[in-house]
């Protein structure tokens, strides 16, 4: 049920009338646009950031330098690995 | 996508693995909470390159799985009344109740839609105003807020012929109930990504300080559950259990407060039944009286009925961690993903699933002992 990758935005659309139109997200992957709703959304997206999603909801908002961040937090965290054998301790 | 191939790249899970084999100084048994953990963990092989003294157990982590066949034979009652639709996430149709499934009450004529989103269920009910459109509402903290945000858009738009029957269930009070099992041994705990992107990282305090318990957030790539095992073994070789936020992409301390109001607005707790586990105080969330009319249960009358597990089957064992799918005396022969007899083999998320598809055991180890029994 879940989705875990991160889905970027190519349009938002709606927003004219809160109750009848609300605010949803477009997002594509392979070609297919799907609309997420965005009522979850810690905050609405722009154009090319990135939501993670569930159930059709965006759950979270990610720049595209937060998504691009963790990925390189990630590689990062693997040569650190490498050259000190440890991974440095996360903030309490 | 580009970025998911990247978090998979043996580049980084590599070193991850050989930090995870220095660190390990005893055998340590760790349990993951999330039916998309544990079906990562199959996919991508992580099991094959841990040490054996590193056992992950797979916990009650699987909407589909926990939903009591109670709960089943309620959503196949409804299906089975002429006015209604059932529109359901599709891996809970084929979950046996004591007596049938959605699929074979789809294959006597009754309507059952698979959606991907409770939202497109609501769409369904406005596009035909003449039936009565059922959402089954299983699923964790994630999901129960997309319920909610659904019934307050059918409210708003005065969508009269949508309902539910309300069976989520919440993550927190399952886990104080598993941990004060005296039987059960876990050292510590790999918490669900976005459950707790919901209700965030410190929800978990009260159970890793009242069991001395060690918690890791994770996400769901191999990179990421490689670090929350780490994270995990690195707090048992301290013995200094904390609350170590592996997942901050999507999870916060407090947690997604929108989505929080959501669910609280619509929903509140009370008891609940979870397969194999019984009666959980606190762990379920009911319409609060307000919504009262999208009651399904309330609104067609349909009675919430103890009902027994199908005979033989050992999810509430597995769903503890007390047994390996093998375990099972029905795994692989009498029950297959394709011929499922428990929840656990019929849910992509399902523990005995997950192991039939990827583990290369096929069979149970059980097996003779029935035979003579
Ligand atoms: S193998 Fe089948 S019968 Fe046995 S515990 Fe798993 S789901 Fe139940």
């Amino acid at each position: 049920m879940c989705l875990a990758i991160p889905m970027q935005v190519v349009e938002i659309k709606g927003g004219g009338d809160p109750l009848f139109d609300p605010q949803v997200a477009l997002v594509e992957n392979d070609g297919i646009r799907k609309e997420i709703r965005l009522e979850m959304a810690d905050r609405v997206p722009a154009v090319g950031e990135y939501v993670i999603i569930h159930a059709g909801f965006a759950i979270r908002t990610l720049t595209e330098e937060e998504a691009e961040y963790n990925l390189s937090l990630m590689r990062q965290m693997a040569t650190v690995l490498e050259e000190q054998g440890r991974l440095p301790e996360a903030p309490e | 996508m580009r970025c998911a191939d990247e978090f998979r790249s043996r580049e980084i899970t590599t070193p991850l693995v050989e930090e995870i084999v220095r660190s390990l100084k005893r055998p340590v048994r760790i349990m993951e909470v999330c039916g998309t953990h544990t079906m990562s963990i199959f996919r991508h092989g992580i099991r094959s390159l841990l040490p054996d003294s590193l056992t992950l157990l797979s916990g009650p982590g699987c909407p589909v799985c926990v939903t009591p066949a109670s709960h089943i034979d309620a959503f196949i009652k409804a299906a089975n009344l002429p006015q209604v639709t059932i529109a359901t996430f599709g891996d809970l149709i084929r979950v046996p109740g004591s007596k049938g499934s959605l699929a074979a009450a789809r294959a006597g004529g009754a309507r059952v839609e698979i959606v991907y989103s409770p939202m497109d269920a609501l769409t369904l009910a406005a596009q035909e105003p003449g039936r009565i459109v059922l959402f089954p509402a299983i699923g964790f903290e994630t999901t129960a807020p997309t319920i909610a945000a659904t019934i307050l858009q059918a409210e708003r738009s005065g969508i009269t012929n949508f309902m539910i029957i309300a069976a989520c269930k919440t993550m927190p009070q399952a886990l104080e109930a598993l941990m004060a099992d005296p039987e059960l041994q876990v050292d510590a705990l790999l918490c669900p990504g976005h459950v707790s992107a919901i209700i965030g990282a410190d929800a978990y305090r009260p159970l890793a300080e009242r069991f001395h318990l060690g918690c890791a957030v994770a996400g769901f790539e191999p990179a990421d559950i490689l670090a929350g095992l780490l994270s995990l073994i690195r707090q048992i070789n301290n013995d200094a259990p904390r609350i170590d936020n592996c997942y901050t992409r999507a999870v916060t301390a407090q947690g997604n407060i929108k989505a929080q109001a959501l669910l609280n607005e619509v929903f509140e707790s009370a008891d609940s039944e979870w397969r194999g586990l019984g009666t959980i105080p606190g762990s379920g969330l009911v319409l609060r009286e307000k919504y009262r009319r999208f009651d399904g249960l309330h609104q067609l009358e349909i009675p919430l009925l103890p009902s027994k597990e199908p005979k033989g089957c050992r999810c509430g064992d597995i769903l503890k961690g007390r047994l390996l799918p093998p375990d099972c005396p029905l795994y692989g022969t009498a029950c297959t993903p394709l011929q499922p007899i428990g929840p656990c083999m019929v849910s992509n998320e399902g523990t005995c699933a997950a192991y039939y598809r990827y583990s290369g055991q096929k069979e149970s180890r059980r097996q003779t002992q029935v035979e003579r029994s």
